[in-house]
């Protein structure tokens, strides 16, 4: 195959293959973030059986890589009889994997808010679900954004994994793309160089929404 | 099967039958991850080296770093191990999945001896230099003994994630512990066995890294406590 002939066939597969892979990791990001917020409440609960399953939780999922706990998603329900699509699988397993490293970081943003706001908050009668909407969680999101963007990036990156179990995302596109051209060298690096671009978006993006969350904060 | 003896029997069974295949892919797995990450810390720590006071060097540098933890390790390995090819590197996959792993940890490594000479004080560098203090002792006696407390926490998060990562290894078939997994269940079509074994040994393997970490953490920050 002729380098234009190679250049317009890669631009007509990958680019759609990162948008799935960008709409995966949005949304293991967001049902990490649910995760992790659940985790992190348990860690922090006065219940003793629900701070040891918490920990117990987030001490595996950060433990087992990540294709493993794939593979364990998608294999084990077979084993049971099940049928698990393979999308549902890849989500799940990014969000799993997220969320347990999400919690550490919102257990970190949730102790440093001082003690005084939430008895006020108490004081004035809010109810707790209010509580978390209004008081903490704008605050904790300003404080721990830098990390949270920072885990969306190391999403996207592992969201190469969910290739395995055939989600035809930007890596499961480039390796069917390298069966009909038989040329690795060149699609991989445009592969490389789309992963490039997306992570250095979401970083300068996280950068831009953070420098305005502290203008906010000074102003 | 569900009485005790009988489930002793048969995981007594699925050892006998592959216990040496999952031994062999333990072996593989931390044997490939000492090189890699032993390769990994040296190649970072000669990265900030040479990028220290040495603008275009830098520069270079940075590039590097930027690409190998902006794009997937499964990406850099697929490019090392198929595209390798094209310009005359073929490596045999345990090879390529080393190489790999080690010039991915090598970026990461970078940037956490960055944050430690960072920490340095520029008043030590000065005074150091102005005693006539060789640079190399320098770096030996005053720059690494300081950020060892600072630099172990995060190289023993970095040497866990990288532990974990090798499993992603198992794809360009090396035949590390994933890889022995998968390969017998797609051969005897057991799953359940041999992937809560793979997920036990890599739970108990990092568990005990971050445990090994923590005291040498420990011993590394005696000084800063007050009691001795």
């Amino acid at each position: 195959m002729d380098a234009p002939h190679l250049l317009t066939s890669i631009i007509h597969t990958l680019p759609g293959g990162l948008l799935v892979t960008l709409g995966i990791s949005l949304l293991s990001a967001v049902a990490g973030f649910v995760i992790g917020l659940l985790l992190c409440w348990m860690r922090c609960s006065p219940l003793c059986a629900a701070h040891a399953i918490a920990g117990v939780c987030i001490s595996a999922l950060r433990g087992i890589p990540i294709l493993v706990v794939l593979l364990l998603l998608f294999y084990l329900p077979s084993a049971a009889g099940l049928e698990m699509p393979s999308v549902l699988a890849a989500v799940l397993a990014l969000a799993l994997n997220t969320g347990a490293f999400q919690a550490e970081i919102l257990r970190a943003g949730f102790a440093s808010i001082p003690r005084g706001q939430l008895e006020a908050a108490y004081a004035l009668g809010l109810q707790d679900l209010r509580i978390l909407r209004r008081i903490l969680l704008p605050q904790v999101l300003g404080l721990t954004m830098p990390q949270l963007v920072n885990e969306l990036i190391i999403l996207v990156k592992n969201s190469s994994l969910i290739s395995v179990i055939a989600v035809t995302e930007l890596l499961r596109r480039s390796e069917q793309l390298v069966a009909v051209t038989y040329r690795p060298l060149e699609v991989y690096t445009a592969t490389a160089i789309l992963y490039l671009a997306a992570n250095l978006f979401i970083a300068w993006s996280g950068n831009k929404i953070h420098q305005r969350l502290i203008a906010g904060r000074a102003g | 099967m569900d009485m005790p003896a009988d489930i002793v029997i048969h995981w007594a069974d699925f050892f006998r039958q592959h216990g040496a295949d999952l031994a062999l892919g333990l072996w593989t797995t931390l044997h490939i991850c000492a090189v890699a990450v032993s390769a990994g810390i040296l190649l970072g720590f000669m990265v900030e080296i040479l990028s220290r006071n040495h603008i275009l060097r830098r520069r270079i540098l940075r590039v590097y770093i930027e690409i190998f933890r902006g794009t997937p390790l499964l990406v850099q390995l697929y490019l090392l191990y198929f595209g390798g090819p094209a310009f005359g590197l073929s490596l045999e996959a345990d090879t390529a999945g080393t190489v790999g792993l080690a010039l991915y940890a090598g970026a990461y490594f970078a940037e956490i001896f960055r944050a430690g000479f960072l920490s340095i004080p520029a008043g030590h560098l000065e005074a150091a230099h102005s005693l006539g203090i060789s640079p190399l002792r320098i770096l030996w006696r005053i720059e690494l003994p300081q950020m060892a407390g600072l630099i172990v926490p995060p190289s023993v998060n970095q040497i866990i994630t990288l532990m974990k990562d090798s499993a992603v290894l198992s794809i360009i078939t090396v035949t590390e512990m994933t890889k022995q997994s998968t390969r017998i269940m797609n051969e005897s079509f057991i799953i359940v066995e041999p992937l809560c074994l793979l997920a036990l040994s890599y739970w108990l393997l990092s568990s005990l890294a971050g445990w090994a970490g923590r005291c040498l953490e420990i011993r590394l920050t005696r000084h800063r406590s007050l009691k001795k």
